[in-house]
Order: structure tokens, then sequence, then C-alpha cells
């Protein structure tokens, strides 16, 4: 029982990472680079959404809901302003901005909403004034309906993605922007515009994760870090590829639950650093990550 | 423009490249001598604080600007350096023998680390160093015998042959010798082969080991010189901090060192001591800043990695190239003038095409 119990734990944290690698990976997919303030804009989602929902107190599907509409305009709004520029720079000097960017938003909510923990709520989770428990009991596992609504969301918005990816011409657009900027221009693909959608997209996936990961995890602006561990699940998973991101999210959850259990005593901090042994162990084994979506550079 | 009459091949390899340079650099170097006199107590540990950071930045430089690797974990190694020069230190090592035991630990394990960089280009190294570096945090935190955990550890006083350093004059003065030091073999090692091998290796990895470097080789001997001399600062810097505790370097100082090289310039070694001066100089400048700004947003905690933040975004934005190529640039125009086109360091935009298959 307690297995499953850890299980359960496992699969909704790994659907976490899982749901923030989605973000990297689309972005990846679609402009080759790499968002590292992913996390930071999911911890940017939630306070949206606290903002809409807690302090205005708006019903939660209309507070999600432009929750997605104000991180839809933040997203463009950043590619415009600082993405657009770096367009042709090397990998590195984008890796370095999106730190940077990471930084800037992580004071801009602490700033405006201070660092005490905050909590969303939801009209699913636990509810003292309304009665609610928020947890469903079947046997001896129970399940909090937070972990459920993250696990939904996260294949929702997975499968998503994928078909976006695979069926529609924007997504297939989007693909052949990253496969040859110059070349989606001769055949009249709005490169820029692509670019645009992507980052607003990827800013809408990852409000939605911190709508989702808000009523698990308190927020704070220093929430965001999580995004370093989904950022390693993106990796394992070979970048770019999004069933792998999907399945090394979740395996990193498990793993890192099962080690949170059974390390000895004193040493469960180390279990924060299975993400890490993980990526390393991945890095050395297959450095082209589960799902290759690399081959060797031409020349 | 300065242009060098070249009618020698070792005219290409020497340190200075003209006279000129070379009286201003012992002008600079007189100065920085007579500076610990003229300044304060303060002031002069924020310099010795400048010189460490200095120390640290020529590793990075080293990696980054011109082997093109880039480590997101370079706080592991500061780490590694100052918990091993302290270690050693309480142990009864001699503080010579000690702060090469440090250096040495951290070559090797940046000989370790830089073992996997021989698969993994870009992000993906990047990466790999993140994770090493949150590790390493985690291993200082609970490896108690030696770190002592939580509590943290004190650093013993520098000696050297029963002469004290603890002093901030003192300190001054060994920092400064070691940053020149590792200066002089940081430039030697850009001149050698192996320097120039590292330079191939950055510009283009397929046509350097067409050439015939030995890409695994080259890679590692950087990723370990560029460990040691971090490590080096490392050791020094555990003096400076005086306790040693695992939240003194977290990511945020792994970010800061690719910030200081960054900002200085990447591909330089003038640009790490600019960087080094502007880090150094920074806090202060914000410091100042709080205060003359409202009460109100004056006071907003973290304010400090929000304006790091941004220096770095508007760097990359307007100045890829840094303070150093900002002065480059500014020399020119004073000596073209007025015949200077912006033009002349325009940036070649590089439309990217994937690796990936699909």
């Amino acid at each position: 029982m307690e297995l499953v119990q850890l299980l359960i734990s496992g699969i909704s944290q790994g659907c976490v990472y899982g749901l923030i690698a989605l973000g990297f990976v689309l972005i990846y997919k679609a402009t080759e680079m790499v968002n590292f303030a992913q996390g930071d804009l999911m911890m940017l989602g939630a306070f949206i959404a606290f903002g809409f929902i807690n302090v205005l107190g708006w019903p939660f599907l209309w507070g999600f809901l432009a929750t997605l509409a104000v991180m839809g305009v933040v997203g463009v709004t950043l590619e415009r302003l600082l993405l657009r520029p770096m367009i042709g720079e090397p990998p590195f000097a984008v890796l370095m901005l999106t730190i940077g960017l990471g930084f800037i938003l992580r004071a801009v909510a602490g700033a405006i909403w201070g660092y005490e923990d905050k909590t969303l709520s939801t009209p699913y989770g636990a509810n003292e004034a309304e009665g609610r428990e928020g947890v469903s009991h079947w046997g001896e596992i129970s399940i909090g309906h937070e972990n459920i609504a993250v696990v939904i969301g996260t294949l929702a918005l997975c499968f998503l993605v994928f078909i976006f990816f695979r069926k529609t011409r924007v997504g297939i657009a989007m693909q052949a922007a990253s496969q040859n900027q110059l070349a989606a221009y001769y055949v009249g693909i709005p490169v820029k515009w692509i670019f645009a959608l992507v980052w607003g997209m990827s800013a809408m996936i990852s409000a939605t994760a911190g709508i989702l990961v808000a009523p698990l995890s308190l927020i704070n602006p220093i929430m965001g870090f999580v995004g370093i561990k989904a950022f390693a699940a993106a990796i394992v998973g070979g970048f770019g590829s999004l069933p792998g991101a999907f399945l090394a999210g979740l395996m990193i959850g498990i793993v890192e639950q099962f080690a949170k259990h059974s390390l000895p005593p004193g040493l469960e901090g180390f279990s924060e650093t299975t993400a890490y042994v993980i990526l390393l162990v991945m890095l050395f084994i297959r450095p082209e990550g589960i799902f290759a979506t690399m081959q060797r550079k031409k020349v | 423009m300065r242009f060098v009459l070249k009618t020698r091949y070792a005219q290409d390899v020497e340190i200075f490249k003209h006279s000129g340079q070379r009286f201003w650099y012992v002008v600079l170097t007189m100065f920085v001598f007579v500076a610990p006199f003229l300044l304060g107590d303060f002031y002069t540990g924020e310099l010795a604080l400048v010189f460490i950071y200095a120390i640290a930045g020529i590793g990075l430089m080293l990696l980054v600007g011109y082997t093109g690797l880039v480590s997101l974990g370079h706080a592991a190694f500061l780490a590694i350096g100052a918990y091993a020069h302290a270690y050693f230190m309480t142990q009864g090592a001699p503080f010579v023998v000690s702060l090469i035991g440090a250096t040495a630990v951290c070559v090797i394990v940046g000989a370790i680390v830089g073992i996997p960089s021989l698969r993994m280009t870009g992000i993906y190294l990047a990466v790999a160093t993140l994770a090493f570096a949150q590790i390493v945090q985690k291993v200082l935190e609970h490896w108690e015998s030696v770190t002592g955990g939580h509590r943290g550890m004190a650093v013993p006083e520098p000696e050297l042959f029963s002469w004290s350093l603890g002093t901030p004059r003192a300190f001054y003065f060994l920092v400064l010798a070691v940053l020149i030091g590792a200066l002089f073999v940081a430039l030697n090692l850009l001149r050698s082969p192996t320097g120039r091998a590292m330079i191939a290796i950055r510009d283009s990895e397929i046509s350097a080991q067409a050439m015939g470097i030995h890409l695994a080789k080259v890679k590692t001997t950087a990723f370990a010189v560029s460990a040691g001399f971090t490590g080096l600062a490392g050791a020094l810097f555990a003096h400076k901090i005086g306790y040693l505790a695992p939240d003194a370097f977290t990511i945020l100082i792994s970010i800061q060192l690719l910030l200081m090289v960054v900002v200085g310039g990447l591909g330089s070694m003038h640009g790490v001591i600019y960087g080094a001066i502007f880090i150094g100089l920074l806090p202060q400048g914000i410091a100042f800043l709080r205060e003359s700004l409202p009460a109100g947003i004056g006071q907003i905690p973290g304010l400090e990695p929000g304006i790091f933040g941004l220096i770095l975004v508007l760097f990359l934005v307007y100045e890829p190239l840094g303070i150093f190529g900002r002065w480059v640039k500014i020399r020119l125009f004073f000596s073209e003038f007025p015949l200077y086109r912006k033009s002349t360091y325009k940036r070649q935009k590089s439309y990217l095409r994937t690796e990936r298959v699909h």
C-alpha cells in the first residue's frame, strides 16, 4: 500500500516536471532557443491567477482564462522586446538572456506580491469553509484532488501540443521555422510571427502549470526553481521530444519520491538531487536522451 | 588605430603588442601597488575582493570565452577550493601548501567533470555543470565531518612563514600577487599550442578536429585549468569571508561569475578585469541607489538579483561584446575620427539550421 501511495505522489510530482518541461520543449522545438525562465513564467502565472481568483474574487474558471490571456500577452511581449533582437545570436547568449530574465521576473514578483507563501483556492481542493476535504479514498490509498488535476491537466496538454505539432498548419510551420529559418522565410512562413506565437503559447502552458501546481506547492517568488528539475527532465527525454519530456518527468518524479522514502535518515536531503543524478547518468550513457532527436552535425 | 608592423613570427605571441601597452601596464601595476596606502581598510578589502573575482573570472574566461564551453556550475569549484583550503589548514597544513592542495583538488575534480563534456555541447554541458553544482551543494550540507554541514566552518588566518596576512593590507598584497601570477599563467597558456587549440575549438570544433587537435585532451585540459583557477580564487575567498557555509555558494554565484565574463567582454583577459571591477562595485552601487531612491522603492527586498538580471539582459541585447568591446569601439572612434563607421563591428547574423531529425 505504501508503495502505491509513493507511486501516486511520484506520478503527480513527475507530471509537474513534465508539464513545465513541455514549455521548454515547445520553445526549443519551434525556435531552437532554450528558455531558462520557464519556471519563472510558471511562478508569474500562479501569481496572476492568485491575483484574479483570491484578491479580486473572480470565479475559478474566469480567473483561469484571464490568467491565460495575460500570460499570452506577456509571452508575446517578451519575445518582441528581448528575444527577437537575439535571433541569429549564439545559443549561449539566448541562454544567458533567459537566465537574466528569470532573475528579473523573480524580483518583479517579489516586489509586487512579497515573499510570503500564498495559497490559491480552487473549486476542487481542500476548503474548510465549504466543508470540502479535497481527498478521495480507495481503501487505504488516498489521493488529493489537486494531484488528480495535475495528472489530468498534464496528459491533456501533452496530447494537445503533440497533435498541434503533428496536424495543424501552424504547428508544421513551426517545425519548418526551426529546421531552417531562411528556407522557412522563402516558402512564405512568417517566421517572426511564429516565434511570437510560440512564446505566447509557451507562457500560457507555464501559466496552466502554475495554476495546477499552486495548490500543491505554495506560491512564492522562488517556486520557479522547480523549473531546473523540469529542465533536467526535458534533457533526459531528448530535448525536442514531447513524449520524452513527459516520460522523463514521470521517471524523475517517481524516483525522487522513492529516494526520499528509502534514503537513510540524515541523507533524505539528497533526494533533491535525484533529477541531477539521473541527468548526469543519462548524459554519460546516452547523451542524446531517451527519444533522440539529434543527429551528428554535418559540415 | 595603431598598426604594428610585424617582422618576426615571435611577435605574434608577444604578451605586449607594442611599447605603449607596456608603458600603461607598468603605470597600472604601480598604481595598484600604491592603492592600499591611499585607500582606507574598507576599500582595500573591496579591491581585494575584486581581485579574487578576477582570479575566478580568469578561470571561467578560459573556459567560456576561449574554449567556448559554457559552465553554469563554477560556484561548485569556488566552493570546493574554499572548503578544501579551509580543511587542509585546520588539519595543520601550511598556508602555501594548503593553497596548492586546494587548487590541485579542483584541477582533479574539474578534469573529472570535464570528461562528459567531450560528448556534450552547448546547452547540455551548461546544464550538466549546473547539475554538478547542485549535487556539490548537497554534499557540502551533508558531509559534516569535513564541511561542518549547515553550521559551517571557520577559516584560519592566513600565515606566510609565521607572518600573519590577516590584515586587509597584507591580504590585499597576497591576493594581488596571486592575481598577477594567475594572469601571467593564463596569458602564457593562451599563446601556447594548448591555448591556440582551445581558441580553435571555440571557433569551430569540426575544423579544429580536422586540423588534428585532440578534442578530448584539450577540452579536459581547459576544464581542469579553469576549475583550478576558480578553486584558487575560492581558497582566497574563504579567507575573505572568514566563515564558510553551503549557502555562500549557490547558483546565484555561478550566474554572477558568468555575468562577470559576459559584461566584461567574452574572449579577452581585459574583459575579466573590467567584469570583476563591475561585479565587485555593483553591490556598493546598489546600496547607494537604495539610499537615494524613495523609501518605498529602495526598501524592496530581493532587488539585487533583479538588477543583476536586468544588467545581464541589457548587455546581451545592446552590447554583446561587453565593456571591453565598448572600449575598443570608443578607441577606434577617436583614432579614426571622423571616419568611424558603425558597421565596423556589425555582427554577422547567422540563420539557424537545426541538427534535429524531426
